[in-house]
């Protein structure tokens, strides 16, 4: 694709901190390269604010490389921008026209509330991973991974459900801010596996728990999640949260 | 894990709703099953049959408690839920996101459901109440169940007001059939295409021979 430059209208939402109201910016941006990613667009905004002596557009980046799960803008009504299974680092200009007007919000949800500009808190997430996304290893030597037969299918599943990098984009996309595709993929990958066996139950009690109490409301199966998952992670894997956590809660003996 | 906890839960919550929601689907099948005699076209000697078996014997009129036991909770946990969702997002979007990834009508179970139920209030007083209280909510002398439907449809906007309900309970089904098989964890492709078209199948038919009911009787295709 050639390669062309583009003047564009940039709707920001600016909010000083979490205290702050918070409003919409209006800001042109000018001379961007379609060959540019979205932050990289930023960067040049940030660049002129800075020269201008204003404060800079604080966003959420490190990797850009798609895979760390950090860079989290509501672009245009959709989490991560127009294009399917990507993040925002990975969102290129070419995906917009000379003369757009571009609209950038935080992700929204009381569980993710805004540190400052398009950053928000997620540390609801580690919270929850804390609860049970983890298995126990015993100490001594390691295991031989081939001494642990793992079904095909089962391994592709549970590796499908681990790529979630934990944007937090499902809760942004929820009607309802409901984290249950993280918190389902989450489980899952541990689930499908027999290391995940022990924990099993525990960890879908657990991870729930700490989910609702975090603030995140619950599931309608909209599938609004899985569309704008960047890992494309199935909603299929709620289901199974549903099952595992309703057979665990009935097995319990409490 | 205590009982309560685990149904107070976010996913125990919906795993009532889906629960309730089967047991009501299942009504539909009994109640449009019988209400298709109607169109026996005989007067309503088979209708009034059917209908006289279950508001004069003792089991299905036990079982009906269980019916609106069953509407209430699915009712009131739907609206509880609604609402308790929608505070999780004080602070909205300037843009929404509207079809970008979901259709209207799983987002719009709340409002379905309250047509639904605004429906469900008129036509329990155009028949059930009426025909309970000549009763004396015994088991005493039924009304004419048949010549009442067919009083009742003669009125336009009765009969747009069922087609209406009948409308809404069609969107409502298309999403809460195969939702209530997610929740209570169907998780493999397979079962979920089966139900996906079981649950379009059912939202188009049932409704339909519903809304034909009304219709029937305004049209004068029965008499």
């Amino acid at each position: 694709m050639e390669q062309y430059m583009m003047n564009l209208t940039l709707k920001v939402w600016r909010q000083k901190n979490s205290a702050d109201r918070g409003g919409f910016e209006t800001y042109p941006v000018k001379n961007i390269s379609s060959e540019m990613s979205f932050l990289e667009m930023i960067d040049v905004l940030n660049e002129e604010l800075i020269i201008q002596g204003k404060d800079p557009i604080a966003f959420d980046h490190d990797c850009r490389e798609g895979i760390c799960g950090m860079c989290s803008m509501y672009i245009n009504g959709r989490p991560h921008g127009p294009w399917q299974a990507n993040t925002v680092c990975q969102l290129h200009m070419r995906a917009y026209q000379n003369g757009d007007t571009i609209v950038v919000e935080p992700w929204r949800a009381n569980a993710f509330p805004v540190i400052k500009d398009l950053v928000v808190d997620r540390s609801a997430f580690d919270r929850i991973i804390q609860a049970g996304g983890y298995i126990s290893v015993n100490t001594g030597n390691a295991v031989d991974a081939n001494a642990v037969p793992v079904e095909k299918d089962k391994a592709d599943a549970a590796f499908a459900a681990a790529s979630c990098i934990g944007c937090g984009a499902c809760v942004a996309a929820c009607k309802n801010s409901s984290a249950l595709l993280f918190v389902s993929a989450k489980v899952s990958h541990l689930a499908l596996l027999p290391q995940g066996g022990p924990e099993r139950k525990t960890r879908a009690l657990n991870m729930v728990a700490q989910m609702d109490k975090e603030g995140f409301g619950s599931c309608t199966n909209t599938g609004a999640c899985e569309a704008v998952c960047p890992k494309e992670i199935s909603i299929e894997n709620i289901a199974r949260l549903n099952r595992e956590y309703m057979m665990a809660g009935a097995a319990s003996a409490k | 894990m205590k009982w309560s906890e685990m149904f107070t839960s976010s996913i125990g919550k919906k795993w009532v709703m889906a629960l309730t929601g089967i047991f009501l689907i299942l009504f539909l099948i009994i109640h449009v099953s019988l209400n298709a005699c109607i169109w026996a076209n005989d007067g309503g000697a088979m209708f009034n049959q059917g209908a006289h078996f279950m508001g004069s014997t003792v089991v299905p009129r036990i079982l009906e408690i269980g019916l609106f036991l069953g509407f209430f909770i699915h009712i009131i946990q739907g609206l509880v839920l609604e609402f308790q969702n929608r505070s999780k997002r004080k602070k909205g979007y300037a843009v929404a996101m509207g079809n970008k990834g979901s259709k209207w009508y799983s987002r719009s179970m709340g409002l379905l459901g309250t047509l639904i139920l605004f429906f469900l209030v008129i036509h329990i007083s155009h028949f059930w109440f009426p025909n309970r209280s000549h009763q004396g909510f015994l088991l005493g002398e039924e009304i004419n169940l048949y010549e009442r439907m067919k009083e009742v449809f003669q009125t336009e906007w009765v009969v747009i007001v069922y087609v209406l309900g009948c409308i809404s309970l069609a969107w409502h089904l298309v999403h809460g059939f195969e939702s209530a098989f997610r929740t209570l964890g169907v998780s493999n492709k397979k079962y979920l295409a089966m139900f996906k078209a079981l649950g379009i199948g059912f939202s188009v038919i049932v409704p339909l021979a519903f809304a034909l009911m009304p219709v029937s009787f305004y049209l004068g295709w029965i008499k």
